[in-house]
């Protein structure tokens, strides 16, 4: 049997008498990049939510590495970069080595100081998403892509199983965003870390995930990605619910 | 120069106490800052106004004894305890606690200060600081708070810098966010109230932020910005000290003013040395 990292089986969540998601089975196997798309609104952000346990569920039920949400105690292995990071205060003082360490914090536990162990943890962790030589800079004065370099260190000094990128793209230009694509991908087959992506950038995000699905209230696409390209505009209109013009990118 | 203020005990009281909020005021102002909560410390100072003249009331009409600053104190932690159960009920427009606080504060100091039949020196001193008012049982008790303090952040720093850094991360990855907030808030009201005797309720505030503000356009990293604020009050404090008393001016002024002279220094600083293109894209 397959490991399943996510499971989520029949889960509705509506907000306001107004559904958001409805009946969605929907699984993210070990080693999977998933890449998770939808129109906005579309109930992307809700998933995430439900899943890192910060809204429950109407109904369904939802396991997190083969435990079900309500019991599971190892948050740390699941590590998540809001869409949020790259709108931080970009004037508060913080080096990328301190930024990186407070992923550390709960883990160390109240009380307790970082010891030898974590600080060279901190900074193989930096190296790993290569942003060494910047380890000392205030994270203020990077660019919108290191900054979202850091904030996936921040989580992936965890050893996270399972890492969750919410539009970690947004505001990058696009020579970084390939860059960008090309360390997930490192993560994703080097480290063995699975990933759920969440863009609107399907054109890049069908080049590297291993898995597409398509979220609009319901899941209406859940395949790879040869299958998804081969969808036609009909069908992705129907996703979207308007005319879609599927914008390619070509290298 | 210095040598009065090694003389006379009044006088090495306040020089040593000073030292000390030297150290606290800008140490909490550092998370105060970052936070956007600068306004924070002046409505919590209000606050203590109204606990001290509550307590000059007291003595005054009953002849109880409440030190005021144990009384400045007891009004600040419980005023700290009202803004956050405030930010929780206005969700969405958190910073209306902080008028709603500073002009009870107020409000509560007026009441106190006509029933204790009406403004005094003692007072006086209060509002703007003073180097005499110093008793060498304030100068202890000051010691004790400013060593709990330095104490419990250092045991919290972590989790107080990754909660100002980024709430709604902190809190998904376990931080118990209201319990650390409250911590930290509770400590600001203790150094304000261990504050006022030196610099006054009207600039407090000042000795909170103005440390913080120089030091953040030179530091590189938090810990470096905590230190150097730190490095700024002291200054602030030892010059305003001893000018405010060679020329007889309330220390609050003097104190607050070399604090400004230091942040203009530090912006005219950060001009000459600061090189453009420096960031460069991995």
């Amino acid at each position: 049997m397959d490991n399943f990292v996510v499971r989520m089986q029949d889960v509705s969540y509506a907000y306001e008498q107004k559904d958001v998601l409805t009946n969605i089975n929907f699984s993210i196997p070990q080693g999977a990049f998933m890449g998770l798309i939808g129109p906005n609104g579309g109930g992307k952000t809700t998933l995430i939510k439900l899943l890192l346990g910060l809204i429950n569920p109407d109904k369904g039920s939802i396991e997190l590495l083969q435990q079900p949400r309500d019991k599971f105690k190892d948050w740390n292995k699941i590590g998540f970069v809001s869409q949020k990071a790259n709108s931080f205060n970009k004037g508060f003082p913080a080096t990328v080595y301190e930024v990186v360490s407070m992923g550390l914090t709960a883990k160390v536990g109240y009380l307790k100081f970082f010891n030898k162990t974590h600080k060279e943890k901190i900074l193989s962790t930096i190296d790993q998403v290569g942003m060494l030589d910047y380890a000392y800079e205030n994270i203020g004065n990077l660019s919108g892509g290191q900054q979202q370099r850091v904030f996936i260190a921040r989580s992936l000094v965890n050893n996270p199983e399972l890492l969750i990128l919410d539009e970690p793209t947004v505001g990058v230009d696009y020579e970084n965003v390939q860059r960008f694509y090309e360390m997930l991908h490192r993560l994703n087959t080097q480290y063995g870390i699975t990933l759920l992506l969440v863009t609107h950038d399907t054109g890049t995000m069908t080049e590297h995930a291993t898995e597409i699905a398509c979220l609009n209230t319901t899941l209406h696409f859940h395949g790879k990605p040869e299958e998804y390209k081969s969808l036609t505009d009909i069908d992705l209109s129907k996703l979207y619910g308007h005319p879609v013009n599927l914008v390619t990118h070509d290298h | 120069m210095l040598a009065d203020f090694f003389e006379y005990d009044f006088l090495r009281h306040t020089f040593l106490t000073g030292l000390l909020i030297g150290i606290i005021a800008p140490l909490l102002g550092t998370f105060i800052v970052v936070r956007r909560l600068s306004l924070l410390a002046d409505a919590l100072s209000h606050v203590t106004l109204a606990g001290i003249a509550f307590g000059l009331f007291l003595d005054k009409k009953f002849a109880v004894g409440i030190t005021p600053l144990y009384g400045g104190m007891a009004f600040s932690v419980l005023g700290s305890i009202f803004i956050e159960k405030l930010r929780g009920v206005y969700h969405a427009y958190q910073e209306l606690a902080i008028p709603i606080i500073l002009s009870g504060g107020v409000g509560l100091s007026l009441i106190f200060i006509s029933l204790a039949d009406g403004f005094n020196t003692e007072l006086f001193n209060y509002l703007f600081g003073s180097v005499s008012a110093v008793s060498k049982q304030d100068f202890l008790s000051i010691a004790g708070i400013a060593i709990f303090i330095v104490i419990i952040i250092t045991l919290f720093y972590k989790e107080l810098v990754t909660l100002s850094f980024d709430e709604e991360h902190a809190k998904v990855s376990g931080i118990h966010a209201k319990r650390i907030h409250l911590l930290f808030i509770v400590l600001t009201a203790l150094v304000i109230a261990a504050s006022i005797r030196i610099v006054g309720v009207l600039l407090v505030s000042a000795l909170m932020t103005l440390p913080v503000a120089a030091s953040m356009r030179l530091a590189r990293g938090f810990k470096q910005m905590m230190f150097l604020s730190i490095v700024f009050g002291e200054l602030a404090v030892i010059i305003g000290l001893i000018s405010g008393y060679y020329l007889s001016i309330p220390p609050g002024g003097t104190i607050v003013m070399v604090s400004i002279i230091i942040l203009l220094l530090s912006i005219a600083l950060k001009r000459i040395t600061w090189k453009p293109g420096k960031v460069r894209e991995a």
